[in-house]
């Protein structure tokens, strides 16, 4: 009981949080409503392409890297976190340090006598994309694999059944259940990018909402066509995610006992398996690579205003972590559907409507830069709860469904039940769910800008900064810095979630 | 031994209380430990008496936005950091009152406005580096295979400088001329510092940005391989104004900075810090006289701005969507 109330308390504050600024924003809008169609349409097409690619490509990642060992595999899979934390310059970098006009594809190209080829235009958006996202695909299905009780797996064999029976009665079942989810996480990520469409897209015609949005606000002040671009935005991913809680079915693999997952087929398969993580692991290191590589020199050579904006970061990742991993479980181990739309609503929310509107409800009360850090903080936490959700609510179905009769009929409830079934159960993902909103909120710029004192930035605002000062080399050093942040949040968490 | 700490203690307290606190909203640049802000606080506090507050909330179109998101109850005194393309909307708000006097200037046009006190200048130029030859014209650019890295228009002051500057020169040939560059135009970015960006890691042969670009480099990094492309024809000048809100509490400070940013101490500051040409003709480092200067200046005041901007970016946006 009390956990429901929790949870409709944290439904009303992400309906208050999402849908408020929206509405303070429309109120004080004196312009018309419009909507920009092309965009509209370049905006769907590059966001569904980016999907079904990102979580086609993952799909036989995960599965190699479920049914094999060999070492370096755990770090493998933590450095699969890395790339969707990149700010978006940084990453859009290390991008062209292997496919731009200078890049390692070309300099090989040019070294077999073979054209040039180019990254911009919608392959390079969908090229980004893919590179930011698929990692995280692979990182939700591998959960997947992993929640297929070891037993099912042995029990198959002991059947007789070759990969083909496994693929049918274990590898797919699972599959129909996560892979709407995923497809759709990516695909509302996507549609709410900007700065990876516009560089890479090569002009106006990579126009996405979210530009056209920045341009209403931050260039014209048009609050009623920010409004309804918003209003339109909210609309397509409502969509979106209403389609994909109806087609996902409810699996049933029965309890485990938590088993390693039994080595996969050997044979020719082993080597596809090989090559596929060779691959992907080429395709996600190497940009990541020369990141690195271009940052590293000026390491030591950082303005000393790092420091300060690099704790400053921390804390906010901190203490946003704390809020979104409480609000996430507490959504999570409630049913119904409710639930799921509440808990993947901010992803349709685009921050800068959001900081705007929070400006706009604040500012006749508070000055801006006393509460630039709280706000920071709750505008971070909420954001990121679709993504701790999206991780948690599968491992926490399944939690209720195999032990929930039991915990009842021995009478386990309220805080017992969480200390002794909840939390131990839910380690893994709840681990992972915090390293990753940990990461994004340690990047995230979009509100921190609108609200903060200007000696008192955050570690993205002072890349922003640097870059816009001329001083690349010392930003590629604080990017490297924010990377080298993020990403030991995110592996802190991730690694503390799998050991308990 | 509470009463004598209290006696110590109560003069600063008071004197940390009458000192009356200018607000300048500005962008983020202006603010940085490497740019203007810190060493103009230092000098401006020393002879006003005053606590000099800056608030940042992002570039200069996000200066404007945040003005007129926070209307008249803004508690901000002086505004800095508009430029001539953004001061029609500016003045449209209502939000700022006329100068004392309009200010004695040496830009390369008169100055006639009684709003606004420009404080530095540029002109837009396309940015190379030394190995290649620049073209001298749009027309020789259009022809040529370069690839350059341009703004948006519709999110950042360089980006809608540029579509005004060929509005300027060809007026009802513009379509035409953007056409002919469509091919030559690698990608479109967000804002200045992604398109910088792509030139220094080699991604474009020029890149959109200012004449004093090269100054920095020369004089921060050592490196002199970076110039920039002159067309005799003429280049687009990018003014920066600070202006007066009428809200203001503190309208007599207000104008006691407005006059010492103009003052030769603070403009030697902007030039070094903000890499533009200061206001006032001051002496300038050495990298500054190498830098070469336009022959003629392309100028739009900000009424014939406001007339054909939207026209500008629609052109802009219809030959590069083809």
């Amino acid at each position: 009981m009390a956990g429901r109330a929790l949870a409709l308390i944290v439904g009303a504050a992400v309906l208050a949080l999402t849908l408020g600024p929206l509405i303070l924003v429309a109120l004080h809008a004196e312009g018309g409503w419009s909507a920009d169609l092309s965009a509209l349409r370049f905006t769907l097409v590059q966001a569904a392409l980016s999907a079904v690619i990102s979580v086609a490509l993952a799909i036989p990642v995960a599965r190699a890297l479920a049914r094999r060992r060999f070492p370096g595999r755990r770090a493998l899979v933590a450095l699969l976190g890395a790339p969707f934390l990149l700010p978006v310059i940084v990453a859009v970098l290390g991008l062209l340090a292997v496919f731009g006009r200078s890049g390692i594809l070309n300099q090989t190209l040019g070294g077999f006598g073979l054209p040039a080829i180019r990254i911009y235009g919608l392959h390079g958006v969908v090229l980004a994309h893919v590179f930011l996202n698929m990692p995280l695909a692979v990182r939700l299905i591998l959960h997947g694999w992993q929640a297929i009780p070891a037993e099912r797996f042995r029990l198959a064999t002991a059947l007789g059944l070759g990969p083909r029976g496994v693929r049918r009665h274990l590898e797919r079942p699972m599959l129909v259940e996560v892979l709407p989810g995923t497809l759709v996480l990516i695909f509302v990520i996507c549609l709410t990018s900007f700065a990876v469409a516009l560089t890479l897209g090569g002009g106006p015609k990579a126009t996405t909402l979210e530009l056209a949005l920045y341009q209403a606000l931050r260039f014209q002040f048009d609050l009623g066509r920010a409004a309804s671009l918003s209003a339109l935005q909210f609309a397509l991913c409502g969509a979106a995610v209403l389609i994909a809680a109806r087609v996902a079915v409810p699996g049933g693999f029965g309890r485990g006992l938590d088993r390693a997952v039994a080595q996969g087929p050997a044979g020719w398969r082993m080597g596809v398996d090989a090559a596929v993580i060779a691959a992907a692991a080429a395709f996600l290191l190497v940009p990541l690579g020369a990141v690195a590589l271009r940052g590293a020199p000026a390491l030591l050579d950082l303005p000393s205003s790092v420091w300060g904006a690099a704790g400053r970061s921390v804390g906010i990742a901190l203490i946003s972590t704390a809020l979104t991993g409480g609000a996430a479980l507490a959504l999570a181990l409630t049913p119904g559907r409710w639930v799921e739309v509440v808990a993947m609503l901010p992803l349709a929310a685009s921050s800068l409507v959001m900081g705007t509107g929070l400006f706009l409800g604040l500012f006749p009360f508070l000055a801006p830069e006393v509460v630039a850090l709280p706000v920071t903080v709750l505008v971070n936490a909420t954001l990121a709860l679709p993504f701790a959700f999206r991780i948690l609510r599968p491992a926490a179905t399944s939690l209720a469904r195999d032990y929930g009769m039991l915990a009842a009929s021995v009478g386990m409830t309220g805080l017992a039940r969480l200390r002794w079934l909840t939390l131990p159960r839910l380690a893994g993902p709840l681990g992972f769910a915090g390293g990753v909103t940990a990461a994004l909120s340690m990047g995230d710029l979009g509100v921190i800008a609108l609200f903060a004192a200007p000696d008192a930035p955050t570690l993205p605002l002072l890349v922003q900064q640097l870059l816009g000062a001329y001083r690349m080399d010392q930003a590629a050093g604080a990017a490297l810095l924010l990377v080298i942040l993020s990403f030991g949040l995110f592996w802190m968490f991730d690694k503390g979630g799998r050991r308990a | 031994m509470r009463l004598v700490l209290a006696l110590i203690l109560f003069p600063l307290a008071a004197t940390a209380q009458d000192r009356p606190v200018l607000d300048v909203l500005t962008y983020d640049s202006f603010t940085t430990e490497w740019g203007p802000g810190p060493q103009l606080k230092t000098l401006f506090e020393a002879e006003c008496g005053c606590t000099l507050r800056f608030t940042a909330p992002g570039d200069a179109a996000a200066v404007l936005s945040r003005l007129k998101l926070e209307g008249a109850r803004s508690t901000a005194d002086v505004v800095l950091g508009l430029d001539t393309n953004l001061m029609a909307d500016a003045k449209d708000s209502g939000l700022f009152v006329p100068l004392a006097t309009i200010p004695d200037t040496d830009l390369p046009v008169d100055w006639t406005d009684d709003t606004f006190a420009p404080f530095d200048w540029g002109w837009f130029a396309f940015i190379h580096t030394t190995d290649i030859t620049p073209p001298t014209s749009f027309e020789d650019l259009a022809a040529s295979d370069l690839q350059v890295v341009i703004q948006d228009p519709r999110s950042s002051t360089p980006g809608l400088g540029l579509a005004m500057w060929i509005k300027a020169e060809y007026g009802p040939r513009a379509p035409e001329i953007w056409a002919a560059l469509a091919d030559n135009i690698l990608t479109v970015t967000p804002g200045w510092s992604e398109a910088y960006g792509l030139f220094t890691e080699g991604e474009a042969d020029m890149v959109l940005s200012y004449t004093t670009s090269p100054a920095y480099h020369i004089l921060a990094e050592g490196d002199d391989t970076k110039a920039a492309a002159i067309f005799p024809a003429g280049h687009y000048l990018q003014v920066e104004l600070a202006g007066k809100l009428a809200a203001t509490d503190q309208p007599d400070l207000a104008d006691r900075f407005l006059t010492f940013l103009l003052t030769p101490a603070a403009q030697e500051v902007i030039a070094t810090t903000n890499w533009m040409y200061p206001a006032r003709a001051v002496p300038l480092p050495e990298g500054f006289d190498r830098l070469p200067r336009p022959e003629k200046t392309i100028f739009l005041s900000p009424d014939d701005v406001r007339a054909q901007r939207d026209a500008a970016i629609a052109e802009w946006q219809a030959a590069l969507s083809r």
